[in-house]
C-alpha cells in the first residue's frame, strides 16, 4: 500500500488560537480516511492548509513522497488535490458547465469559451462514476444533493486523485447520504483516495477505512472502524465521557397550545412554499418537523413568528389568532423563538451579551422606566442568566460576535427560555454546535417540555428529531406528508418520506426493523 | 380540502391583481391621451415628421405626414381597447404592457406637439444617440466594475476629471487624439485609486465613490475658474473631433444619418458596447469576472485571483468612463465648463441597473435617457405650451420611474459592493 499524502507536524496559529498543533496525518492510496472532530477541532483549518487557502506556520506536506509547497488552490489542483467544501463553492446563476470550467476554461480560437467540449467531458465523468447531472442546468434550480455531485465533478474534471470532502453529509437526506457513499466507493475503486471530514460518528463507522480524531487542534488518536465503539470515539473527540442519548420521561401532553389550520405562506419570490399545513402541538410535548432543508420549514417558522405574512389559513395560540400579529405581539403572548440563523435573526452581533439578553424585554419594567433604560437592572439580570445558562465568557460586556457558536446559542436560549412562555419554536437549535453544547441545549429543551411548554422543533438532523420528539411531522414540498408517533418510528420509512415518496409507497418499500432509536451524532 | 386547488386560487388572485391594475392603468392612459392631446388638437391640422437631415449623405426619402387629431384619437382608442382586453382576459407580460403604454403616450404627445408644424424624427434619433453616448459609457463603466463586485458611484467625478484632462492635453498638443488618450488614461488612474482604496484597504465603496465625485467637481472647478477662464484660455480651446461618415452605411435612410455620420467617440462607444458584451459573456475573462462578482470565494477556491480580477475590471471601467469624459469636451463642444457632466454619470448608473448589468441592455437603456434628453430640447424649439423648467426635468423623471422598478426587476451581482476577505 502506497502513501499518497502525508502531513508532518503541521502547525497553524491564528491570533489567540492554536488551530493546528503539530498534526501528523497520512493517506494511503484507495483509502477513505475519516477526519473526525468537533467544531473548532481544527479539521477545516487543516484541510484549508492542504488546499492552499492557508499557509502553515510549521510543518511539511508530502504528496507521493515528495515535499511540496502549496501556496494557493492552483498549486493544490496542480498536485491532484481537490476539495468539496462544506458550503458549496458554486455560482448559483451560472450553469453546471460554467461552474465546472471556471478557472481552467478551454477556448475556441484562443478567445471564446468552448462550453460544448466541457459539457461533453461532464457527461463522460457522470457516466463513469454514476454522478447524474445535466450540464446545462442552472445551479440555483438544482437540489442540494445534485449540487454536491457538481462539486465532485468539478474536482474530477481537474483530474484530482486526492479528494477532500468537508462535512459532505450535513445537507443530505439519509437516501442521498447512501448515494454519496456509493459514489465514494466507485471513486475508490477507480484509484482515488479520499479524506472525509465529519463530526458524525455513525458515518465514520459506516464509511471509513481508517479514522483519525482531532481534538483542540491536535491528533487525539487513530482507529480502525471495526475495532472501536461509538462511545470510545465520542470520548476521544470530546475528551470526556459524554452521554449519547437524551434522558427523558414519557411526555404528559396537555391542552392544545398551537393550532395551525390550512396555512399558506409565500416566500420573498412570491412562490407558495408552505402549502396548506394543518397540525397542532400540545403543552408538554415536542413536535418535531423533519424534512430536508428547503421544503418550507424555514418559511413555516417565519410565518408562525411573524417574520413572513400569512397568505391564508390561521394560526391559533390557545385559541387566539396570531396570523396577523406582529413579532412583538407574538412574543408578548408567550412564544419563544430560537431562530435557524442565529447570527442573522437571533443576535445583534456587535452588541454586548447583556443587550442581546434583553432584546425581547428591554422596553418593559424593570429594564426600562419610561424611555430610559435601567442599566443596573439589565446588568444584574444578564449576570444571573449568564451563570444560570452556563454561557462561557470573560465578561457580559464583550460583543456576542466574539463568542463561540455554542455560547452564542446559549445567549439566545437564556433570553428565550427565561421568559414565561407557552410555546417554544426551535429551528435547527444545534446546527454547527459541538457535542457538549448539543447535550446542554437538548436537555434544556426537554426541561421546558416537562414544564408544560409546547415545543415545535424544526431540524434537518434526523437524529436530533428522533432524540427529542414525541411526535414527528414530515415536511416535503411545503406539505406535511405524515405525522408519526416517535416511539414506533421506522427510520427507513421516515427517510423515504423526506425524499418525497408517498406514505403508502414508502410503507411498502421500507423494510421492517431498526425500530429502536439510538442517538449517535 | 384540496391543497393544490387552494394554491391555484392564491396564484390566480395575484394574477388578477396584475390584470386589473394594469387594465386600469391602460384605460386611464387612453383617457389621458384623449383629454390632454386629443381635445387640444385642432381638426384639419397635420403633423409632419421629417425623415431626412439637411446636410446628410443619405438617400432622401419622403417625410411622414399624418393627420394629427385622427392619429391621437386612434391611439387613445387602441390603448383603451387594450385596457379593456387586459381587464377581461389578461396579458402576463408586464414588459409588453408597460412598453405599449409608454410608446402610445409618447407618440400621441409628439403628434400633438408637432401639429401644424414639422418635427424632424431623424434629427431626434441622431441627437438621442449623441446624448446617450456619455450615459452609455458611464453605464458600461458601471457594468465592468459591478460585474466584478465593486460598486463605483464615482463615475460622475471620473468623467469630469477626464473631460478636463482631455481638453487641456488636446489644446497643449494641438492634437485631439492625444486628448482622447489622456482622458482614457486619466479615467483609468482615478478608477485605480478607487480600486486601491476599496480592495486593498476595504474602504466603504460608497464613501470612496462620493469622495471621488466631490474631489472631481472641486478640483476641475478650481482649475477652471483659476486658470482656464483667466490667463490660460488657450488651454481650453481644443476644437472637436470631425464627423466621419462611414462609406455606404451612411447612405442608408434614417439609420445612416442617425448613426453612421458621427465622430470617433460615438463610434468607439458602439465598439465598446459590443466588445464588453462579448468579453463578459463569451470569454474566459468574462466568466471569471462574473464568478468573482457573484461568489468570490468560489472563484478563489478555483485558483482565480479575486483581487487582481477586480482591479483590472475597475480600471478598465474607469478607462471607459474616461472616454465618456472625453466626449463632453473634445467630442462635443471643444471646451470645458464647470460641472458640465450634469449628472450623466449617475444617470448612467440608472441605465446600468435598468439594463440589468448587461452591456447591450445598458446601451438601450441609455438610448431611452438620451431620447428623453433630446426630446426636451426639441420641444423647447417647437415652443410647446409647457414651461421649459418641466421639460428640463424629463431625463431625471425618466430616471426615477425606471429606478422604482415598475418596469421589471433587475438583479445585481450577488457580491456587488461586498469587500472580499480571504
Amino acid at each position: 500500500m502506497t502513501t499518497v499524502l502525508e502531513l508532518r507536524g503541521i502547525t497553524k496559529r491564528f491570533p489567540g488560537v492554536l488551530a493546528n498543533d503539530h498534526v501528523d496525518i497520512s493517506l494511503n492510496e484507495r483509502e477513505i480516511l475519516a477526519l473526525l472532530g468537533e467544531n473548532g477541532a481544527g479539521k477545516t483549518t487543516l484541510m484549508n492548509i492542504l488546499y492552499g487557502l492557508y499557509q502553515p506556520d510549521e510543518g511539511q506536506i508530502l504528496v507521493r513522497g515528495e515535499e511540496v509547497a502549496i501556496n494557493s488552490p492552483s498549486d493544490a489542483i496542480a498536485r491532484g488535490i481537490g476539495m468539496v467544501h462544506q458550503h458549496f463553492m458554486l455560482v448559483p446563476v451560472m450553469t453546471v458547465t460554467e461552474n465546472v470550467m471556471l478557472g481552467i476554461e478551454p477556448t475556441k480560437n484562443g478567445i471564446f469559451l468552448d462550453k460544448g467540449q466541457v459539457a461533453k467531458r461532464i457527461r463522460e465523468i457522470s457516466e463513469q462514476y454514476g454522478l447524474e447531472v445535466d450540464p446545462d442546468a442552472y445551479i440555483k434550480d438544482l437540489p442540494v444533493g445534485t449540487q454536491q455531485r457538481v462539486e465532485i465533478i468539478k474536482v474530477l474534471y481537474r483530474n484530482a486523485d486526492i479528494l477532500i470532502l468537508d462535512e459532505p453529509t450535513a445537507v443530505l437526506t439519509p437516501q442521498e447520504v447512501e448515494g454519496l457513499f456509493q459514489i465514494l466507493r466507485a471513486l475508490i475503486d477507480s484509484g482515488k483516495s479520499i479524506i472525509f471530514i465529519t463530526h458524525k460518528l455513525k458515518e465514520v463507522l459506516a464509511m471509513a477505512d481508517r479514522i483519525t480524531v482531532l481534538r483542540g487542534g491536535a491528533v487525539a488518536g487513530s482507529a480502525i472502524p471495526s475495532e472501536v465503539t461509538p462511545r470510545q470515539l465520542a470520548s476521544l473527540m470530546v475528551g470526556r465521557e459524554v452521554s449519547l442519548t437524551v434522558e427523558k420521561e414519557k411526555p404528559q401532553p396537555g391542552e392544545v397550545v398551537l393550532q395551525v389550520n390550512h396555512l399558506y405562506v409565500k416566500d420573498e419570490r412570491e412562490h407558495v412554499v408552505v402549502n396548506g399545513i394543518t397540525f397542532d402541538v400540545r403543552g408538554g410535548e415536542v413536535l418535531g418537523v423533519a424534512g430536508v432543508q428547503g421544503n418550507g420549514q424555514t418559511e413555516l417558522v417565519y410565518a408562525l413568528t411573524g417574520l413572513l405574512p400569512v397568505e391564508s389559513g390561521d394560526v391559533l395560540l390557545n385559541g387566539e389568532s396570531l396570523a396577523h400579529a406582529t413579532p412583538r405581539q407574538i412574543l408578548e403572548r408567550g412564544v419563544a423563538h430560537v431562530p435557524e440563523d442565529r447570527q442573522k435573526h437571533g443576535l445583534v452581533l456587535p452588541f454586548p451579551i447583556y443587550d442581546n439578553m434583553m432584546l425581547c424585554t428591554y422596553y418593559q419594567p424593570p429594564f426600562s422606566r419610561g424611555v430610559v433604560l435601567q442599566e443596573k437592572a439589565i446588568m444584574d439580570s444578564a449576570t444571573e442568566l449568564t451563570a444560570q445558562f452556563d454561557v462561557r465568557t470573560p465578561s457580559i460586556k464583550v460583543a456576542v460576535s466574539t463568542l463561540s457558536g455554542g455560547n452564542q446559542q446559549k445567549v439566545i436560549v437564556a433570553r428565550e427560555f427565561s421568559r414565561p412562555i407557552k410555546l417554544l419554536i426551535a429551528s435547527q437549535p444545534t446546527r454547527g454546535l459541538d457535542v457538549g453544547s448539543i447535550e446542554y441545549i437538548h436537555s434544556r429543551i426537554i426541561e421546558k417540555r416537562d414544564d408544560g411548554v409546547a415545543v415545535l422543533l424544526v431540524s434537518s438532523e434526523l437524529d436530533e428529531i428522533l432524540a427529542l420528539s414525541d411526535r414527528i411531522a414530515v415536511m416535503y414540498k411545503g406539505q406535511i406528508v405524515d405525522v408519526l408517533d416517535a416511539d414506533a418510528v421506522n427510520k427507513e420509512y421516515l427517510g423515504l418520506l423526506m425524499a418525497g415518496m408517498k406514505p403508502s409507497e414508502a410503507a411498502s418499500k421500507a423494510k421492517p426493523g431498526e425500530q429502536t432509536v439510538e442517538r449517535v451524532f | 380540502m384540496n391543497t393544490i386547488e387552494e394554491t391555484k386560487t392564491i396564484e390566480a388572485a395575484a394574477f388578477r391583481r396584475i390584470r386589473i391594475g394594469y387594465g386600469i392603468a391602460l384605460l386611464v392612459t387612453g383617457m389621458l391621451i384623449f383629454l390632454l392631446f386629443g381635445l387640444n388638437t385642432q381638426a384639419g391640422l397635420s403633423s409632419v415628421f421629417g425623415m431626412n437631415l439637411p446636410s446628410s449623405q443619405a438617400i432622401v426619402i419622403p417625410d411622414l405626414v399624418i393627420p394629427a387629431q385622427a392619429t391621437v384619437y386612434a391611439l387613445a382608442i387602441v390603448i383603451a381597447f387594450l385596457g379593456a382586453f387586459q381587464m377581461s382576459r389578461g396579458i402576463h407580460s408586464i414588459g409588453w404592457l408597460v412598453g405599449a403604454l409608454a410608446f402610445a403616450f409618447v407618440l400621441a404627445f409628439l403628434v400633438w406637439a408637432a401639429q401644424g408644424k414639422s418635427f424632424n424624427l431623424v434629427g431626434m434619433l441622431q441627437s438621442s444617440i449623441v446624448r446617450a453616448t456619455p450615459i452609455a459609457l458611464a453605464a458600461l463603466c458601471g457594468v465592468m466594475s459591478e460585474r466584478s463586485g465593486v460598486v463605483n458611484i464615482g463615475i460622475e467625478g471620473i468623467m469630469l476629471i477626464s473631460a478636463q484632462a482631455a481638453v487641456i492635453s488636446a489644446s497643449l498638443a494641438s492634437n485631439l487624439y492625444v486628448g482622447l488618450l489622456v482622458a482614457i488614461l486619466t479615467g483609468g488612474l482615478v478608477a485605480a485609486t478607487h480600486a486601491y482604496l476599496v480592495i486593498r484597504f476595504k474602504v466603504d465603496q460608497i464613501v470612496s465613490g462620493v469622495a471621488i465625485n466631490i474631489f472631481g467637481v472641486g478640483m476641475t472647478s478650481f482649475i477652471s475658474s483659476r486658470f482656464l477662464e483667466k490667463a490660460f484660455t488657450n488651454l481650453n480651446n481644443s476644437g472637436t473631433f470631425p464627423i466621419i461618415p462611414i462609406p455606404i452605411l451612411s447612405k442608408i435612410p434614417i439609420i445612416g444619418p442617425a448613426l453612421f455620420e458621427s465622430n470617433i467617440v460615438i463610434y468607439l462607444m458602439i465598439v465598446v458596447v459590443i466588445v464588453t458584451h462579448v468579453i463578459l459573456f463569451y470569454t474566459p475573462w468574462g466568466l471569471r469576472t462574473r464568478a468573482v462578482g457573484e461568489h468570490p470565494k468560489a472563484a478563489d477556491t478555483l485558483g482565480i485571483n479575486v483581487y487582481l480580477t477586480r482591479y483590472i475590471n475597475v480600471i478598465a471601467g474607469g478607462m471607459i468612463a474616461g472616454l465618456g469624459g472625453a466626449y463632453f469636451t473634445i467630442g462635443a463642444v471643444g471646451r470645458f465648463d464647470q460641472a458640465m457632466t450634469a449628472g450623466k454619470g449617475f444617470i448612467g448608473l440608472a441605465a446600468m441597473i435598468f439594463g440589468n448589468w448587461n452591456p447591450v441592455g445598458a446601451f438601450f437603456s441609455s438610448l431611452i435617457f438620451g431620447f428623453a434628453d433630446s426630446l426636451q430640447v426639441k420641444l423647447q424649439i417647437l415652443s410647446v405650451p409647457i414651461p421649459s423648467a418641466f421639460l428640463l426635468m424629463a431625463p431625471y423623471i425618466v430616471t426615477m420611474i425606471v429606478l422604482t422598478g415598475v418596469i421589471g426587476k433587475s438583479t445585481p451581482p450577488a457580491a456587488d459592493g461586498v469587500p472580499y476577505e480571504k
